[in-house]
């Protein structure tokens, strides 16, 4: 297997005094996806927080390629290729699609132009749109635009918190097609999902969170045929 | 789950005596923002005591028309009524006294409140919301919070959420506050919910038990669910009749086997996956 690009080597962290992750471990190696699935208040949105900086991690350890980045802040981050994408409020409505792709590679100054023009490669539809406002986007097209923004700075690991939520089954369909892309550019994910079944199919790894902690990890394929995962997790 | 105590019954009579009655009709309904039209002459209607499902592309046009009902927007043209009764641009606290709440795609939680607090605020004309029925009249008071306290438990443990009842509502997951929304709609006794989204981002283990749940919350007491929701397995198991939209208006309707025939939903909205 390939150096490991994210290690996330037992962090605990939470909101204020209410602790939610209580030592988590996870690995997420060169051009992989991981998916981490599990039930409501497992913590999973709370680690992607956590690992971009936007809490604090106490005790814990963070490493992005092989730089220790523990509680480093968002801004630094990006710039040594971590991106992020939250499950809301992702994108900025009031700007157009341009120039939401400007506030992807807003750190770094220079001519951007290629990267635009690959971006708008890996997504045509978004092309052709570029003068318009992204608040009249629909909310696939939106969800496709912030992935879009995340890669403006060609990062080495990107964070999605839960991509196919409130997207039509043919858009959820779409999306997982770019993730999958996105990996073969040669970027890994990690990926939290709700749909477990769909994340698990695109993934290579995936872990299982629940209160907090970590409950099993594996082979994707194997998790989804695990019977215990389905029954508990997958609804199946 | 399945021994929790159903909330108070509304003041209607259970739905399957007129199960065929409408509730909710909508009658070429049109909203315009600037020169886009993202309800275009819609017509459709929901029976009494029906769930009935909502699906369609993103950017049909469905909470927009959930907020056209709820009155959070104005319609441009065209007439809603509810019981017969024309509520199209009401203000959403009329609309809400008349019986009809609803939940958010995105969660509108008081954050800086306790779940149970969050739950207990609903009712309204409380005693104690007046000062002086807290000096004069405190048992009053207090046993009236106190059974709304009860109904706030009922309604937590029904929705699975009874071990955060004195988590600040911010500290939830996003799941957690699409069921938290649920529970609050429910506070209310309404006669009519309307969920958008209530399975985004909520496990779908857990989801499988509130599809019974909210079953039997239209058997027991008649309440009509009017549901937004991408996944067509949630669509099929919980809903009576579906409603397709496309480009602000209703392109077709039926039950979950025959929209997911249908080959205009499949172009539209499905994809291939369902063929």
């Amino acid at each position: 297997m390939s150096s490991p690009v994210l290690q996330i080597e037992g962090v605990v962290t939470g909101y204020g005094a209410v602790e939610i992750l209580h030592g988590v471990d996870i690995v997420v190696h060169e051009a992989e996806i991981v998916a981490i699935i599990g039930p409501n208040g497992a913590g999973k949105s709370t680690l992607l927080k956590a690992i971009f900086g936007l809490l604090t991690v106490d005790p814990g350890h963070v490493t992005l390629l092989t730089e220790g980045c523990t509680n480093q802040r968002p801004d630094q981050l990006v710039l040594k290729g971590l991106g992020y994408v939250p499950q809301v409020d992702n994108v900025f409505p009031s700007m157009t699609i341009n120039e939401n792709l400007e506030m992807g590679a807003y750190v770094r100054s220079g001519d951007l132009s290629d990267r635009y023009e690959r971006v708008y490669q890996m997504f045509p539809d978004l092309a052709g749109r570029r003068g318009e406002l992204a608040g009249r986007l629909s909310g696939g097209q939106r969800q496709m635009l912030a992935l879009a923004r995340a890669l403006m700075l060609d990062p080495k690991v990107l964070l999605l918190d839960e991509p196919s939520a409130s997207l039509s089954p043919k858009m959820v369909g779409t999306i997982f097609e770019r993730i999958a892309a996105i990996k073969k550019a040669g970027t890994a994910i990690l990926l939290v999902e709700q749909n477990a079944k769909e994340a698990l199919s695109v993934s290579d790894r995936g872990y299982v969170l629940a209160m907090g902690e970590n409950r099993l990890e594996g082979d994707a394929q194997e998790l989804l045929e695990n019977e215990d995962v389905g029954r508990l997790y997958l609804g199946t | 789950m399945s021994s929790t105590k159903l909330p108070n019954e509304p003041s209607q009579s259970p739905a399957q005596e007129s199960a065929t009655e409408q509730i909710l009709s909508i009658e070429d309904v049109t909203k315009s923002f600037g020169g886009v039209r993202a309800v275009n002459a819609c017509t459709l209607s929901v029976a009494r005591g029906s769930i009935t499902g909502l699906i369609g592309p993103n950017g049909a046009g469905k909470t927009t028309l959930f907020n056209l009902i709820t009155g959070f927007l104005k319609p441009t043209s065209g007439v809603i009524r509810f019981n017969g009764e024309r509520i199209g641009g009401w203000p959403p606290h009329r609309i809400f006294h008349k019986g009809i709440v609803r939940t958010f795609q995105i969660p509108r939680e008081l954050k800086s409140m306790t779940v149970i607090e969050n739950l207990m605020l609903v009712p309204t004309n409380q005693t104690g919301e007046r000062i002086w029925n807290s000096w004069f009249f405190p048992f009053r008071v207090s046993a009236e919070e106190s059974q709304i306290f009860d109904r706030a438990e009922d309604l937590l443990e029904f929705v699975d959420l009874i071990d955060l009842t004195d988590e600040y509502a911010a500290n939830l997951s996003g799941g957690q506050k699409k069921l938290l929304e649920l529970a609050r709609a429910l506070m209310s006794n309404p006669q009519m919910i309307l969920l958008d989204e209530p399975g985004a981002g909520v496990n779908r283990v857990l989801m499988a038990k509130l599809v019974t749940n909210i079953e039997r919350l239209r058997n027991d007491l008649g309440i009509t669910f009017f549901v937004i929701e991408h996944d067509m397995d949630l669509i099929a198991r919980l809903c009576d009749e579906v409603i397709v939209m496309s480009e602000g208006a209703k392109l077709a309707q039926g039950t979950a086997d025959e929209v997911r025939a249908n080959e205009e939903v499949l172009d539209a909205y499905l994809g291939g996956q369902y063929r």
